[in-house]
């Protein structure tokens, strides 16, 4: 990579490069259709329609898209310290909890709008002290924050399999879940936002907290582009060294940004728990950790990236599932596939046509300036 | 007598929980010594069962079934070389990606090929790799102590078992004491000093990944061929991250890659076998805790509290020529 490439202009660079990486990510997705011999043209016309086709399909897909941004914000936070946060999934359960806690303790003597900010705070709080234990083992004992927070994601699925198993359970109840809350641990549905510019829902679980991810999402732009902290915590994913050197303590930067992931996964929780199924049940996570992760990469780490590309996998999830319901040959781990082919081609393989562009452009640019210079002369 | 035969048994399916875990760590083992991160190494294992499970079925023949699960892993290995060391991509994350596209597509292809929600049909027995009965082991199976643990405990393995374990010396052999193996090592330590000496480093992690690539292969054909009938959708269940934590564990050395992969087995084995029941002295475990203990212990040991588990120095970074 020593051969002087021309610098990309921005556009190409974060609109571009991402655009090609994932349409190479579907051509792949459509070949896997074409594999198991059903026709992947279909099969996107099914899946856009199911997801974007009426006013209840965009509803299910603005729920999705919820606990993505919430996911994806809490592993570009962590990516821009240089640190890889995959135990968001262990995160946003574990924030279940706290989510179940406050809900289960006021939801009776509280009206939903008091116990919605206990609510948000139990969930970032779990979250982040969840991951408090492996941001501390990095900063303080150099243990890899990867390893550490894959086992403590696999700690965290046995501790709430416990939890709800042997002392969350009602008495009387057979089902792993904690009892469904009442009226004041309920969110309020926001369907009539897409009822008032003339969508008929006629239910969805989509709700409040779809607003607290847009906030979130701008709090993080806040955050790291206009705080000294944000500076700092970039400072240091750009450079640990230059970090060092201008006297910022790394230790402090990295537990503090894995707290602020750790926060943001955990709210996630607030979605499905308090949103949706009013109790606490056992797998509700359902990988949106994971998700997050490809979120994050598609969206560049930066909250305007992040929203889109999580709506984008809000459309995959519940097309996905109106696609496993039209074709008998295409289940949804379809979309399982998909998000790892992102993965791969907007994550690891980010830079494969990078420098075929840098040439293209380096050979376009010289062509247009003399081209430029000539007009100029004839004017 | 009774706490005897109740420990031939338990140490028998220790052997047996083992044996997956020993090949996907000896397989992480070739790849993060030469500096290539390998959490994608579920996925590889994942994608070598399913492969195992239906060339085995399609073709009624286990070798078959082997060829195809090595053939499929080296292939996911080779993406992840692909990624990570021609494009210089970051390495966990091409190990993500290949976990999900290994999930995914194998639950959908199994289901397209077989129509059997996403499990591949039950093998015959000849399609397996069946149980290998060691010479005398029915004759001595009578003699008490030596009888029972030479007929319950080494005997009635599968093929993949017996060369599980010996691929332990062997990968030792490899490492530490030929030239392949030093390489290896070294591109993993400090890449730069491999290169100067005008050794390929791109060349010796793609073999390193080859490596990899059969050992999980190995490791998904024995789950799908040897522990179980065929294959069933995720049935690697987060073996290849316990396999992770063992490799660590055992500070990225073999031999004691095979006693951590031993420990965790056991773990597994004696908890499945002392479910429900309390324990002398301690009581009531709850049986969450010991499926975490793996985990548990290795969070411990990564902060230093059990020794040091110094990585590779090299591990996770791609390595760029003109530097």
């Amino acid at each position: 990579m020593s051969a002087p490439y021309a610098k990309l202009p921005a556009w190409a660079d974060y609109g571009l490069i991402p655009l090609i990486n994932l349409t190479v990510a579907f051509i792949v997705a459509g070949l896997v259709v074409l594999l198991i011999g059903e026709n992947p043209f279909r099969a996107a016309a099914i899946l856009i329609d199911g997801a974007l086709g009426r006013g209840q399909a965009i509803a299910y897909t603005l729920y999705y898209a919820t606990s993505f941004i919430f996911t994806g914000l809490a592993v570009a936070v962590a990516f821009h310290c240089s640190l890889f946060n995959i135990g968001g999934e262990g995160q946003a359960y574990i924030g279940g909890l706290g989510v179940a806690l406050a809900c289960l303790a006021f939801d009776g003597i509280l009206p939903w709008w008091l116990t919605f900010p206990l609510a948000i705070a139990g969930a970032a709080v779990f979250g982040a002290a969840w991951a408090f234990i492996p941001a501390y083992l990095q900063a303080k004992r150099g243990s890899h924050i990867v390893i550490t927070t894959i086992m403590f994601n696999f700690i965290a699925a046995s501790v709430m399999v416990y939890l709800l198993v042997n002392v969350l359970k009602p008495a009387a109840s057979q089902a792993p879940q904690t009892r469904t809350f009442l009226e004041g641990g309920q969110l309020p549905k926001l369907n009539f936002l897409l009822e008032a510019i003339g969508l008929s829902v006629r239910s969805s679980p989509f709700n409040l907290s779809f607003l607290l991810a847009l906030l979130a999402a701008f709090l993080v732009w806040v955050l790291i582009w206009r705080t000294q902290l944000g500076y700092e915590i970039r400072t240091r994913g750009h450079s640990p060294k230059a970090a060092r050197y201008a006297g910022i303590s790394e230790a402090r930067v990295i537990v503090i940004t894995m707290l602020i992931s750790g926060a943001l996964a955990g709210m996630m929780a607030l979605n499905p728990v308090m949103g949706d199924q009013n109790r606490l049940t056992i797998d509700f996570v359902t990988g949106a950790g994971f998700v997050g992760i490809a979120v994050a990469l598609m969206g560049r780490s930066h909250p305007a990236g992040i929203v889109p590309a999580a709506i984008l996998f809000g459309i995959l999830y519940q097309g996905g599932a109106e696609l496993a319901f039209e074709m008998p040959g295409i289940s949804r781990d379809m979309i399982v596939i998909i998000q790892g082919l992102v993965i791969l081609f907007a994550g690891a393989l980010e830079n494969m046509f990078r420098p075929s562009l840098q040439t293209l452009f380096a050979s376009l640019r010289p062509a247009s300036v003399v081209a430029e210079a000539k007009q100029g002369e004839r004017a | 007598m009774e706490i005897f035969h109740t420990l031939v048994f338990l140490l028998d399916s220790t052997v047996r929980v083992s044996v997956p875990l020993l090949l996907a760590a000896l397989a992480g083992l070739y790849s993060e010594r030469s500096g290539v991160f390998d959490i994608g190494l579920e996925g590889k294992m994942l994608g070598g069962a399913f492969a195992a499970g239906a060339a085995a079925a399609v073709s009624g023949s286990a070798w078959i079934g082997l060829a195809a699960a090595v053939l499929i892993a080296v292939f996911l290995s080779l993406v992840h070389g692909f990624a990570s060391v021609t494009h210089r991509g970051n390495q966990i994350v091409s190990g993500v990606a290949i976990n999900f596209i290994a999930a995914g597509s194998t639950i959908i292809l199994g289901q397209a090929w077989f129509s059997q929600g996403g499990r591949t049909p039950l093998l015959a027995s000849e399609a397996r790799f069946g149980a290998i009965q060691l010479p005398f082991a029915e004759a001595l199976s009578g003699v008490p102590v030596i009888g029972e643990i030479y007929s319950d405990l080494l005997s009635g393995h599968s093929l993949i078992a017996y060369v599980a374990f010996l691929l332990v010396p062997f990968t030792w052999w490899v490492l530490f004491r030929t030239r392949f193996g030093l390489r290896l090592r070294a591109v993993g330590e400090s890449p730069a000093a491999v290169d100067t000496a005008g050794i390929s480093v791109a060349w010796l992690r793609y073999r390193a990944l080859i490596c990899t690539g059969i050992l999980t292969g190995l490791a998904g054909t024995y789950l799908a061929l040897s522990q179980n009938a065929g294959f069933v959708k995720d049935m690697t269940a987060g073996r290849g991250f316990i396999a992770l934590a063992a490799l660590i564990f055992a500070k990225w050395r073999p031999v004691p890659v095979m006693f951590a992969c031993l420990l965790f087995g056991f773990l597994d084995a004696f908890s499945i076998r002392v479910q429900g029941s309390p324990l002398p002295l301690i009581g009531q475990v709850p049986v969450q805790f010991m499926q975490a203990l793996p985990y548990i212990l290795t969070v411990i040991l990564l902060a230093g509290f059990i020794g040091k588990a110094e990585p590779p120095r090299a591990g996770g970074v791609p390595y760029v020529k003109e530097r």
